[in-house]
């Protein structure tokens, strides 16, 4: 096993199972909206808004674990 | 095999020592493009407006209606950053949709850019409108004890607010390049149509987020 066939493993665990929890967490935020709108359709504006910004700040985790990927595959310190 | 790193620069040609990458090359157009449609729908500005004037009049109510919204207050002192913000970032995340132009955001630097410009601006009108012991004085609410976190989050969250926007368009990127590689003629459509929708969402977050920030920063002073 080289450096370089471990960096790839390493970066399909990160964004596979680093996918996992921001997908289960937006679920269950959009079910949460969703369920508010139907609830109350007048307030769909403020809450589509704070959905956006929630799922923005969920989504990151995946994405850090992207550049953590991307790092490993293109940027790694460990590969001359 | 993906031929070039994400994360390498394209350099398109030196002037002197000086090396012009693809991506400031695009973000000059782009700001040209601005400056000059700005320029050009208002250089007879009045009251009965032309079309351009209109449209960009349009566009400027529909920012200030958002942004006032999230900052609870005056919003047109905060206006001129964030609406400027927003339309960039448009233009730079549907950059990709012309062909042979690279959005600009898909590289470190302009994210970077823009997440320090989001960084100082917030504390910059944080101290215009409550001074600066008061701005300090925010670290400290509401323990003194989570100080090191306050500040520790705003490393934090300006450093996130880049990563989310690189990534996506950088993600977006690769994403396309694979589908190509992989399927060739019709099939990369739907994806480049669902980057339209990736690109106008990130921009619409960076602006609201840099304006839940700056509104965090401005506002707290009331709800002590």
């Amino acid at each position: 096993m080289t450096i370089e066939m471990l960096s790839i493993i390493g970066a399909v665990v990160a964004v596979s199972f680093g996918a996992i929890g921001p997908a289960f967490s937006e679920g269950r935020a959009i079910a949460a909206a969703m369920e508010a709108i139907a609830r109350q359709p007048e307030s769909a504006g403020p809450l589509s808004r704070t959905l956006f910004v929630g799922l923005a700040m969920i989504e990151t985790m995946a994405i850090y674990c992207l550049v953590i990927a991307l790092l490993l595959l293109f940027a790694n310190p460990f590969v001359g | 095999m993906v031929a070039a790193s994400p994360l390498a620069n394209e350099v398109l040609f030196h002037l002197g020592p000086v090396p012009f990458v693809r991506a400031v090359v695009t973000t000059w157009a782009i700001m040209a493009a601005l400056t000059l449609v700005s320029w050009l729908g208002l250089r007879r500005a009045g009251v009965h407006a032309g079309t351009v004037q209109t449209v960009l009049e349009i566009v400027v109510e529909a920012i200030a209606k958002l942004v006032g919204e999230i900052i609870g207050r005056d919003s047109w002192p905060y206006l001129p950053f964030l609406g400027t913000l927003f339309i960039f970032l448009i233009c730079a995340n549907l950059a990709a949709v012309v062909p042979g132009l690279q959005p600009p955001t898909g590289h470190v630097e302009t994210p970077a850019v823009l997440a320090a410009l989001v960084f100082f601006s917030v504390h910059y009108f944080g101290i215009r409108s409550r001074g600066l012991l008061g701005y300090v004085r925010r670290y400290t609410q509401p323990n003194p004890l989570l100080l090191p976190l306050n500040v520790l989050s705003e490393v934090t969250r300006t450093f996130s607010l880049m990563v989310r926007l690189l990534g996506n368009i950088m993600s977006h990127e690769l994403v396309i390049g694979i589908i190509v590689l992989l399927a060739g003629l019709l099939v990369p459509i739907p994806f480049m149509l669902l980057g339209i929708m990736i690109g106008i969402i990130q921009a619409y977050i960076f602006t609201v987020l840099a304006a839940v920030f700056i509104a965090a920063a401005v506002n707290s002073a009331e709800v002590e």
